[in-house]
């Protein structure tokens, strides 16, 4: 199986191998599994979706052929539900909760919510209408699926919204982060355009601190959404870091999705550290850049990975190894700065951590010295520290401190919500989960400013 | 293996599974094709003056994803000319001696015509006639078809012209598009019918397109109300066949007809008194050879009842089948939830709270998790959860203490008006 998977790579056209992997239902199959829907009453999957999507009406206006009202029903309650459809840990969510889970097999939830946003996206549909104006102004920072989340229920209610997004094209995570064979862009365009067609202004390669101050931004409008998401991908901390050949995990999945294919991991050794699902990414988009051989680096076990079980089976599909227990000591390169190959350690695992997972510890003496071409880091992302600073918000090493319920920040003018106010304890680093929490706060804003601003 | 063969009014087969009249036995070629994939007997598709077919002439509805729950067509009788088809009835009863053909005839209402017909086919050798006093479209807007067989009249007369004549059993095909088909069945047996069918297709149009807004199926723009059968026609049918069963004055030999699909459906017809049964939609949607399942399920259920020969269920349930009057109104039964078996999708829940008698409340166990439960002093033993619940076995309906003795309707009235008359009688 992995060796036909690895078989259908081309070395001559790459583009092929960034093409989205999962096709979408035919007409035929979506009729018959959404009339296998059993349109249960306050039904379980509707309760598993961070979003609230009412999933048994969808299905039903699939099954009766009424799809305009089948994606309004999807999108209505999550902004990026096309990008969802294609992401979403479903077998957690939705589908997990299908009453037909153990009786027969769930229901296809993620591909019938495809099948209907799809149809939306080839007919053209403009799905929602701006509220009427309200005469109240918000900015928000990031254009990720929070920021567009947010931004489409503030339109909808009638504000006046302006997105500032530092990169060229708006869609965050889903434009430039989630590898293009899941996700392709253009789906996540459609969403943003979405967004756009209800008059939100996106003002993208535009950073905020760089490009527009932040002063400007807080004079300037009534309410302030930070959604800026998470930074690049911290450094490993040991020698070698800046040879030539090592990569960021997530730049290299942006530079797969920025146009022209980079033909430098063609017949190459990667090795991948990390074992999260910007790992996986790495090291499949690795495998579809023509990489010879890719290895996923990991110095705890298979057990304690926090890549998706569904991520796994794809990367080990796409004849990814993976070596457990095994940590980088340093990077080694050659006269011309060219990584060469990378020390590692072996480990095993020691007490308990505080967050439950046993702590790796170094076995003395077991260092070997694997050659490799490429470095590809996956150890998770740095934070927006400096910008949060600038807005002077209380924060916990760059994750912003928030009522739970009114995702206020310290500065009760600035709301914050997805990645940015992710920490541990603090939710899911979900799309899905961003995309609620960009809803909350609009309705949060809504709220205050029906109880305080109209009071002004 | 259990003894299949029936003999309907004379006609023997060596099952109770034929072709009805209708387009799969429209030639020679197809029906010798059906016996040689098993069906016991074929009523050939209507013999008659040569008529014009349009084009454009069936449909079916789907239902859920489902295809052919139910089928119209406005095909008339036979367009093949009547030497054709009589040369070919010779030729498949010369190859098949032992399977059933019946000759389905109609003709204007006139007694030459009918005694004409019924001469030139019996010459052929059928082994009987298949009167169709039934079929609903455009053979009815020149006076044959349903639009005689809704006039009992008429009926009991062209009986009794093809009898005149008749050497073979003759069957009188009746249309269920009228009020109460006892009434034509009980004038087919007057006409002196050996046997009677039922149902030929009830009028229908099956469809309008939400594009063009032309009638599903069109000719050139233009519909014209067609004839219904298949699987959604069966209770309707079922209904028809136990009432002529039941009915004191009709006694004659049934052949049952109407959306039976499989082996099942057929024990049912044969249990409300049919002899045999006649099949079409099942094998215009799945071919001949769905036969085949239908012989083997109805011999292994017979095994598996030890029932020697199907003969012998025939009629077995009319007995069951009575009146409102005649049911017991103490006779209580409640649904009853497995919360085992049962998978929380609260169907029933909302169906009856939303449409009958607000008895199945949704509770959380000390665990928290949600289950479903009947408060039975409620429950009026309607069905209907039982009915909408998508898992087998989650949902009994139990038959609850009986707190009096049973009492029908017709008992209770009866009672009342001779306590009346008591009544009336001490006041005197």
């Amino acid at each position: 199986m992995a060796n036909e998977k690895i078989q259908r790579i081309s070395l001559a056209n790459l583009e092929m191998n960034f093409q989205e992997v999962e096709q979408g239902l035919t007409n035929q199959e979506a009729v018959e599994e959404s009339n296998r829907c059993l349109y249960c009453y306050d039904a379980p999957c509707i309760k598993a979706c961070p979003t609230g999507i009412d999933i048994p009406t969808f299905i039903k206006k699939i099954a009766s052929g009424n799809l305009l009202g089948s994606a309004k029903t999807i999108m209505s309650s999550n902004p990026v539900g096309a990008s969802c459809s294609r992401v979403c840990p479903t077998d957690e969510l939705c589908e997990g909760a299908c009453v037909l889970y153990h009786s027969t097999k769930p229901i296809m939830i993620g591909n019938l919510q495809r099948y209907a946003t799809d149809w939306a996206m080839k007919n053209g549909q403009t799905l929602f209408q701006p509220g009427q104006a309200n005469g109240r102004s918000v900015a928000i920072i990031g254009g990720g699926p929070a920021g567009l989340s947010a931004a489409r229920e503030l339109a909808r209610l009638g504000y006046e919204v302006t997105i500032f997004e530092g990169s060229e094209k708006a869609g965050g995570l889903n434009t430039y982060g989630i590898v293009s064979f899941r996700l392709p862009q253009k789906i996540s365009y459609w969403e943003v355009e979405q967004v756009e067609k209800l008059n939100v202004n996106i003002r993208t390669n535009t950073m905020v601190g760089r490009d527009i101050l932040v002063e400007e931004i807080t004079e300037n409008f009534d309410y302030v959404v930070l959604a800026v998401g998470m930074a690049h991908v911290p450094n490993l901390g040991v020698e070698g870091e800046n040879l030539e050949g090592v990569y960021d995990a997530i730049e290299l999945v942006k530079a797969t999705k920025s146009g022209q294919l980079s033909e430098a991991f063609i017949g190459k050794r990667v090795v991948v550290i990390g074992a999260g699902n910007t790992a996986i990414d790495g090291a499949t988009c690795s495998v579809r850049l023509g990489a010879e051989n890719v290895k996923i680096l990991y110095r705890r076990t298979e057990e304690e990975m926090t890549a998706y079980d569904f991520e796994y089976e794809f990367a080990k599909q796409d004849g990814v190894e993976f070596r457990w227990l095994t940590a980088p000591k340093r990077i080694i390169g050659d006269d011309a700065g060219k990584v060469t190959g990378i020390e590692c350690i072996k480990m095993k695992l020691g007490e308990p951590e505080k967050d439950g997972r046993r702590r790796p510890v170094a076995i003395e003496g077991s260092e070997y010295i694997p050659p490799v071409d490429a470095v590809v880091k996956a150890i998770g992302q740095t934070r927006h520290l400096k910008l949060i600073e600038e807005f002077g918000l209380t924060n916990d090493r760059g994750v912003v401190k928030v009522d739970p319920e009114t995702f206020q920040t310290s500065n009760p003018k600035v709301f914050a919500c997805g990645d940015v106010v992710f920490g541990k304890g603090n939710g899911d680093a979900m799309v899905v989960t961003a995309a609620q929490q960009g809803k909350d706060v609009a309705h949060a804003i809504h709220k205050h400013y029906s109880v305080v601003g109209t009071a002004n | 293996m259990a003894d299949l063969r029936i003999n309907l009014a004379g006609i023997q087969s060596p099952n109770p599974f034929w072709l009805a009249s209708a387009p799969p036995t429209n030639s020679g070629y197809q029906v010798q094709r059906a016996f040689e994939a098993g069906w016991g007997g074929a009523v050939w598709k209507t013999l008659g003056d040569p008529i014009l077919n349009v084009s454009s002439r069936f449909a079916a509805v789907s239902f859920n994803g489902q295809r052919v729950a139910g089928f119209n067509n406005i095909e008339l009788i036979t367009d093949r000319p009547l030497d054709i088809n009589l040369k070919e009835i010779y030729e498949t009863k010369k190859r098949f001696p032992n399977h059933a053909i019946i000759a389905s005839l109609m003709v204007e209402p006139k007694q030459e015509k009918w005694h004409e017909i019924v001469k030139r086919v019996e010459d052929v050798g059928v082994d009987g006639l298949e009167l169709n006093f039934g079929c609903p479209h455009g053979m009815a807007e020149r006076g044959m078809g349903s639009a005689s067989g809704q006039v009992p009249a008429l009926v009991e007369r062209q009986t009794y012209w093809a009898k005149e004549v008749a050497k073979t059993p003759v069957i009188v095909k009746l249309t269920p598009n009228i009020t109460d088909i006892t009434a034509t069945a009980e004038a087919a047996c007057n006409g002196g019918a050996d046997a009677i069918s039922m149902i030929n297709t009830i009028n229908s149009l099956m469809g309008v397109d939400l594009d063009s807004w032309n009638t599903i199926p069109h000719v050139a723009g233009k519909g014209a109300h067609g004839g219904y059968c298949g699987p959604a026609v069966k209770p309707i049918a079922l209904n028809m066949v136990a009432e002529c069963a039941r009915h004191p004055h009709i006694n004659v030999p049934i052949s049952g007809i109407g959306g039976i699909s499989n082996w099942k459906d057929a024990v049912e017809f044969m249990l409300m008194g049919a002899t045999g049964v006649q099949i079409c939609t099942a094998a215009m949607h799945h071919g001949f050879r769905i036969v085949e399942d239908m012989i083997d399920g109805l011999s292994n259920y017979l095994d598996s009842k030890g029932i020697a020969a199907v003969s012998e269920i025939i009629g077995k349930s009319v007995p069951k089948y009575s009146d409102w009057g005649n049911l017991d109104l103490n006779y209580n039964i409640v649904a009853k939830i497995n919360t085992d078996v049962c998978i929380n999708c609260n169907k029933c829940h909302i169906a009856c709270e939303d449409t009958s008698h607000q008895c199945i409340d949704r509770l959380t166990d000390a665990n928290g998790m949600s289950f479903l439960k009947v408060r039975e002093e409620d429950c009026v033993g309607c069905n209907l959860c039982s009915i909408v619940c998508p898992v087998d076995g989650a949902i009994d309906m139990v038959e609850a203490v009986r707190e009096m003795p049973p009492m029908t309707w017709n008992e209770r009235q009866a009672a009342l008006s001779g306590a009346a008359i008591l009544k009336a009688d001490v006041t005197k």
